[in-house]
């Protein structure tokens, strides 16, 4: 019977780590059926594949899309794998690493956001590891899906809704107090600058990611002139191989893709709890419960 | 016309190389400060090392933003603008 079980643990753990990697192998089959090589130095947008109709806008499905799913089902299929077969005596090392994990988490958030926002960890771990996978994922070759402003753009407005939920917290007159505090002419300025906090998260995050693929391709392409340069005199297909391109570039890619990358995902998650933590009213907030509270005291007061 | 394309193109390609050039002034001298204060704070106080430089590195990455910006708008200046300048010029003609 022990075997037996042993057995079904084996084979789910199997399928696990198979869903894990299948999404990246998905991406990359869907790439090389549809990419065109092109010579020289070629910056393009994430690839449309189709557009589905709809009554406002047709709805483009991209390459930065689906490789954003494709990172959302792969860390999905690791938490199972991560998570599989716990036991109060941690006997396997995976439970060891997502204790870790989620031990950390958690200390960071409430570290920097409080007691109040505790259960916030799930969320920044959330945010920080699909980030952190999306900018790994130019390292197989990928589109990395945080070099297209609109996957990122829907993260800040994300966060930016959870700002806001957590400024009305404290009443929707504090709310809009809040805009006019110095003096009443500061108003629009500080609208702006209500606006400006997600507009500048999403293009930090993606601005960096950006500008690490931007300076890859424009460094291939010229190593590339180099190499014709230098080889270019060897006989017949030797002088066309480029062989500077060799090694090379992934020098680079170990500060722009995974340095940066790494970097720009804990970035994104503490400006995400700063943000949060730093709009919510605390005292404003505790009057008003206490206000509710009294009402509610009343009203059972007065009935009986 | 040609005239017009040459000019467009040649506009876009200064104007990314000012962008970038005066974007890039700003962070590095914030940065540069923020790593040199970074310095004298380790040497005054070598075991505050490690927490010293985790913000030091999150306060670059913030002060980065504006260079960022503007290399954002240099791409779109390289790569994206001429296009759409030429189109433009080719539809009113």
């Amino acid at each position: 019977m022990e075997q037996k079980m042993n057995i079904r643990f084996k084979i789910t753990d199997v399928l696990y780590l198979i869903g894990a990697v299948l999404p990246f192998v998905f991406c990359m089959v869907l790439k090389i059926l549809t990419n065109t090589p092109s010579e020289g130095i070629n910056i393009t947008g994430a690839m449309i594949y189709f557009t589905i109709p709809m009554p406002l806008q047709n709805l483009l499905i991209t390459e930065a899309q689906i490789n954003s799913w494709a990172v959302i089902i792969s860390i999905f299929f690791l938490c199972l794998y991560f998570t599989h077969g716990l036991s109060v005596k941690a006997n396997l090392k995976r439970q060891i690493i997502a204790e870790w994990i989620v031990e950390k988490t958690q200390s960071l958030v409430s570290t920097n956001m409080g007691d109040f926002f505790k259960g916030y960890a799930p969320f920044i771990a959330a945010i920080m590891g699909i980030s952190a996978f999306s900018s790994l994922m130019a390292l197989l070759g990928l589109y990395a899906p945080t070099s297209d402003i609109n996957i990122v753009g829907g993260w800040a407005i994300l966060t930016f809704a959870l700002i806001t939920y957590y400024k009305l917290k404290g009443g929707l007159g504090n709310y809009l107090k809040g805009f006019t505090e110095p003096i009443f002419v500061m108003l629009p300025l500080n609208i702006l600058g209500e606006v400006a906090t997600p507009v500048s998260m999403a293009f930090r995050h993606y601005g960096n990611v950006l500008s690490g693929s931007v300076i890859a391709v424009l460094i291939a392409s010229a190593l590339q002139g180099l190499s014709n340069l230098v080889f270019g005199w060897l006989p017949g297909i030797l002088g066309d191989i480029p062989f500077l391109q060799v090694g090379l570039p992934a020098v680079l890619s170990v500060y722009f893709d995974i340095f940066s990358g790494c970097m720009q995902a804990y970035i994104f998650a503490m400006l995400t709890m700063l943000n949060i933590s730093g709009g919510f009213p605390q005292d404003e907030y505790e009057k008003r419960l206490l206000k509710k509270q009294s009402k509610k005291n009343k009203k059972i007061n007065s009935k009986i | 016309m040609a005239l017009a394309i040459g000019i467009i193109l040649g506009c876009c390609a200064l104007g990314a190389g000012i962008c970038m050039g005066i974007g890039a002034i700003g962070p590095g001298i914030g940065e540069g400060s923020a790593v040199a204060k970074a310095c004298e704070a380790i040497g005054r106080q070598p075991e505050s090392k490690g927490s010293v430089t985790s913000t030091m590195i999150m306060g670059c990455a913030i002060a980065e933003t504006t260079g960022i910006y503007s290399l954002v708008v240099a791409i779109l200046l390289i790569f994206v603008a001429p296009n759409i300048f030429v189109n433009i010029l080719k539809s009113a003609m």
